[in-house]
């Protein structure tokens, strides 16, 4: 079977499910739900290992498979912005190549374990075949977003999973919290939407296309031709607007407010789309357009600085959190920063490679805290949890496993790629040491509020109340099955990164290679801050981060393993620094007085010009033709009407006199008549 | 001798007592009488004027007017009649229907 030229099914398998769960789930039992929509997935995914396996034996060269299911908008010529005509045609077209076929490996593959994970989770709650029907189109969107072979493939994917963002976070839709939370994320993401359709136009009246491997051997040859130059305001322009597109889904300042509030969705939709694959949309989307951000090192440094600041913001938020899933949205929050600052300084396979290991981790987290929850019946707030590890003993292993991939521990998943990171940032040209210093930063206060989380949660005296001890339980195997699975992914996804410093051969790099193929003046134009560091630097850099991981390990050991009354006392101390922490830098409040309050403003002034002036011109309109109507009728009651009565009764009034002429009498007329005669008579004879 | 004006003069009072009749009383069949009368004045004078002008048209009108008379009479007799039974009066005053 050649999969690779039916890499177009693949997304196609999600939507039958979310068709047939969407249409006709609420008739079927659950059983039937969760197989059909997990099977979809699964299918999805088999196709997608087969396809994948089928590109790596392609030689490196022409990993690169597109098939084009048919030209899907045909909208003529349009002229260039250097004045060629270029045929608008966007094809129902798909791109299989290495850095798509780690994104669909991450996406089905994690995908299908959240989706098996989903049925033991959500199974006592209502709505059961909505969940699933939200979740399969959530799969086939992401799928049409990654595997989309042109911008505006990306675009409608992009678009339907912040569709289905929305849907799922605001799943619990009787809850006003929600539904709050699912308008934030929408509005929000419309923001970064603008960004990214902004930059889509420009690609579009620059290059002529928006297949992806047009627009880069456009670049490319432009770039040799001479035509384009490292730094030119366009590619700048572009990379930011891309960029704003970026921030919004990933979560970057400034638009990662929605992210924290999206934890009002299910546990499952929480690491399916708000860690491991949707927002790291942004991400994809980066480097997937890394030929237009190499051209652009300006950009590339906004990214870098972003990404970081994130990252560093973002954990500072995370180290006072008590809500567990509000600690793993920062912490989501901190490490998509982590992704943007390998993005920014141009090494783009680590960002991806920290995507795909995060995917793992973030995950496990997740859904081990969801299984927290499951077994806490719904309490979420960490200060009410304690000494859990015994309980829920494989929720615990597991979320162990994951606690010390995410804090960078050596060997484990999250170790390799936040080092590649670190060490980019660090000797790449694009890098500094300043990134490097807050990168570490990071890294140890990652460590901290990561143990944090787990000591409060797993161990130390239980402040469990007595009635839901009692029920505490280990979820079931569709639950704790996936997260085994995830937790031998947290440890072993990181080993195809393994750089060379310790015997590896950064396997992921060079598959990547190919896409991020340097562009020769771009490289040209950093050269000249190319430095050559030894293995022994790197190996430095390594075991400095590490050094700083285990002191943020120390810390939260210390503070919450052993009963110390430290956090409070820390906490009393900085008290302005602590009440800032724990409102989240009041970030929400300023962006409400900022803006949303600014808008609401606008509204209320549109509002008020509305009532006073269009439906003034309306009620005036009618009030006028009341008033005229008036007018008309006192005319016409008055004037015709009295004219016509006027001559009637001038009339009767009249003829009132003559009447009474005639008086009926016979004689009387008989005598009139004599008269008359005896006047004749008189006339005849003495009237000459 | 008896002269044509002293008929005259015989018609013109008989006329105006006809008329005097029907303007002044008020039971209908007094003033039909009253009418007969008049009718009659005026046959006299034509009578008279036939001998004074030695001609016989005036007194075949006579007989015309004699004829007309019967007619106006039967007419007016037959008028009368359904006239009391529907009001019981003889009295004019009382029918004024010509009144608007």
């Amino acid at each position: 079977m050649n999969f690779l030229d039916l890499i177009w099914i693949i997304p196609l398998f999600p939507a039958a499910g979310f068709a047939i769960n969407g249409l006709f789930g609420k008739r079927l039992p659950k059983s039937v739900v969760a197989v059909i929509a997990c099977g979809a997935v699964l299918l999805s995914f088999i196709f997608a290992v087969g396809a994948v396996s089928q590109l790596a034996h392609l030689d490196s060269a022409h990993r690169s498979h597109t098939v084009n299911v048919y030209e899907w908008i045909n909208a003529g010529d349009v002229h260039t912005k250097s004045g060629e005509i270029a045929r608008f045609s966007i094809s129902w077209g798909f791109l299989l190549d290495p850095l798509s076929s780690i994104m669909v490996l991450v996406v089905t593959g994690i995908g299908f374990l959240i989706h098996v994970y989903s049925f033991g989770y959500m199974h006592e709650e209502d709505g059961f075949y909505r969940f699933f029907a939200y979740l399969n189109l959530f799969m086939f969107s992401m799928l049409t977003l990654i595997l989309g072979s042109n911008y505006v493939m990306m675009f409608i994917g992009w678009e339907g999973v912040g569709l289905c963002s929305y849907l799922l976070i605001g799943y619990y839709f009787l809850k006003k919290s929600a539904g709050d939370a699912a308008k934030k994320a929408f509005v929000v993401n419309r923001v970064g939407d603008w960004g990214l359709s902004i930059g889509i136009m420009l690609i579009f009246v620059t290059f002529g296309s928006l297949e992806y491997t047009k627009v880069g051997e456009a670049v490319r040859e432009g770039a040799a031709a001479g035509l384009f130059n490292v730094g030119d305001s366009l590619f700048v322009l572009i990379a930011i607007a891309l960029f704003i597109g970026a921030t919004g889904k990933s979560a970057q300042i400034p638009l990662f407010v929605w992210l924290p509030d999206a934890m009002e969705g299910p546990t499952p939709v929480s690491a399916l789309i708000h860690a491991a694959t949707m927002v790291t949309a942004g991400v994809y989307m980066v480097a997937r357009s890394n030929w237009i951000f190499q051209m652009a090192p300006q950009a590339m440094g906004v990214v870098a600085v972003i990404g970081v600041l994130t990252a560093l913001f973002a954990a500072s938020i995370a180290i006072v959190q008590n809500d567990i899933k509000r600690v793993l949205a920062y912490s989501t929050v901190s490490q998509l920063g982590y992704m943007f600052l390998a993005l920014g300084v141009g090494s783009f396979s680590a960002g991806v490679f920290h995507l795909m290991t995060h995917a793992f981790f973030k995950a496990l987290l997740f859904l081990g805290s969801g299984s927290v929850i499951h077994a806490m019946h719904h309490e979420q707030d960490m200060r009410k949890m304690g000494a859990l590890s015994k309980k829920i003993p494989i929720t615990f292993m597991t979320m162990f496993i994951g606690t010390l991939a995410i804090a960078g521990t050596p060997g484990l998943a999250g170790f390799f790629s936040k080092d590649e990171i670190l060490w980019q940032s660090f000797s790449s040209p694009h890098g500094h040491l300043v990134l490097w210093i807050l990168g570490v930063t990071v890294a140890g206060m990652t460590a901290f509020y990561m143990f944090r989380m787990l000591f409060m949660t797993f161990f130390g005296e239980s402040h469990v109340d007595h009635h839901t001890e009692q029920h505490i339980h280990e979820s079931p195997k569709s639950m704790t099955i996936p997260l085994m699975v995830l937790a031998v992914g947290s440890i072993v996804a990181g080993w195809v990164g393994i750089p060379a410093w310790l015997g590896g051969s950064n396997m992921i790099e060079h598959w990547l290679e190919p896409v991020f193929e340097p562009i020769p003046v771009a490289a040209a134009a950093a050269a000249a801050r190319v430095v050559h560091y030894s293995e022994g630097v790197e190996a430095g850099i390594a075991a400095v981060s590490v050094a700083v991981a285990l002191i943020g390990f120390y810390i939260a050991f210390s503070t919450y393993y052993r009963k110390s009354d430290r956090a409070e006392r820390v906490s009393a101390q900085f008290k302005g620094l602590y009440t800032a922490l724990s409102n989240k830098w009041y970030v929400d409040e300023i962006y409400d007085a900022l803006f949303v309050n600014r808008a609401k403003d606008l509204g209320t002034g549109l509002w008020s010009f509305d009532g006073a002036v269009v439906d003034g011109v309306v009620n005036g309109a009618a009030s006028g033709t009341v008033q005229s109507a008036v007018g008309s009728s006192w005319w016409d009651r008055w004037i015709v009407d009295g004219l016509v009565r006027f001559v009637g009764g001038f009339l009767r009034t009249m003829s009132s006199l003559t009447r009474l002429l005639q008086t009926g009498y016979a004689q009387n007329y008989a005598l009139v008549m004599i008269l008359g005669v005896l006047v004749l008579i008189g006339y005849v004879l003495w009237g000459n | 001798m008896v002269a044509t004006y002293h008929y005259l003069f015989l018609g013109a009072a008989l006329f105006t007592i006809g008329v005097i009749g029907v303007l002044t009383r008020r039971n209908i069949m007094v003033i039909l009488m009253s009418i007969e009368l008049m009718m009659n004045a005026v046959n006299i004078n034509l009578i008279a004027f036939s001998d004074h002008l030695q001609h016989v048209t005036g007194q075949i009108f006579a007989i015309f007017v004699i004829t007309v008379a019967a007619a106006e009479a039967a007419v007016g007799l037959g008028i009368v009649i359904a006239m009391f039974k529907n009001k019981e009066t003889m009295n004019i005053n009382e029918i004024d229907l010509m009144k608007w």
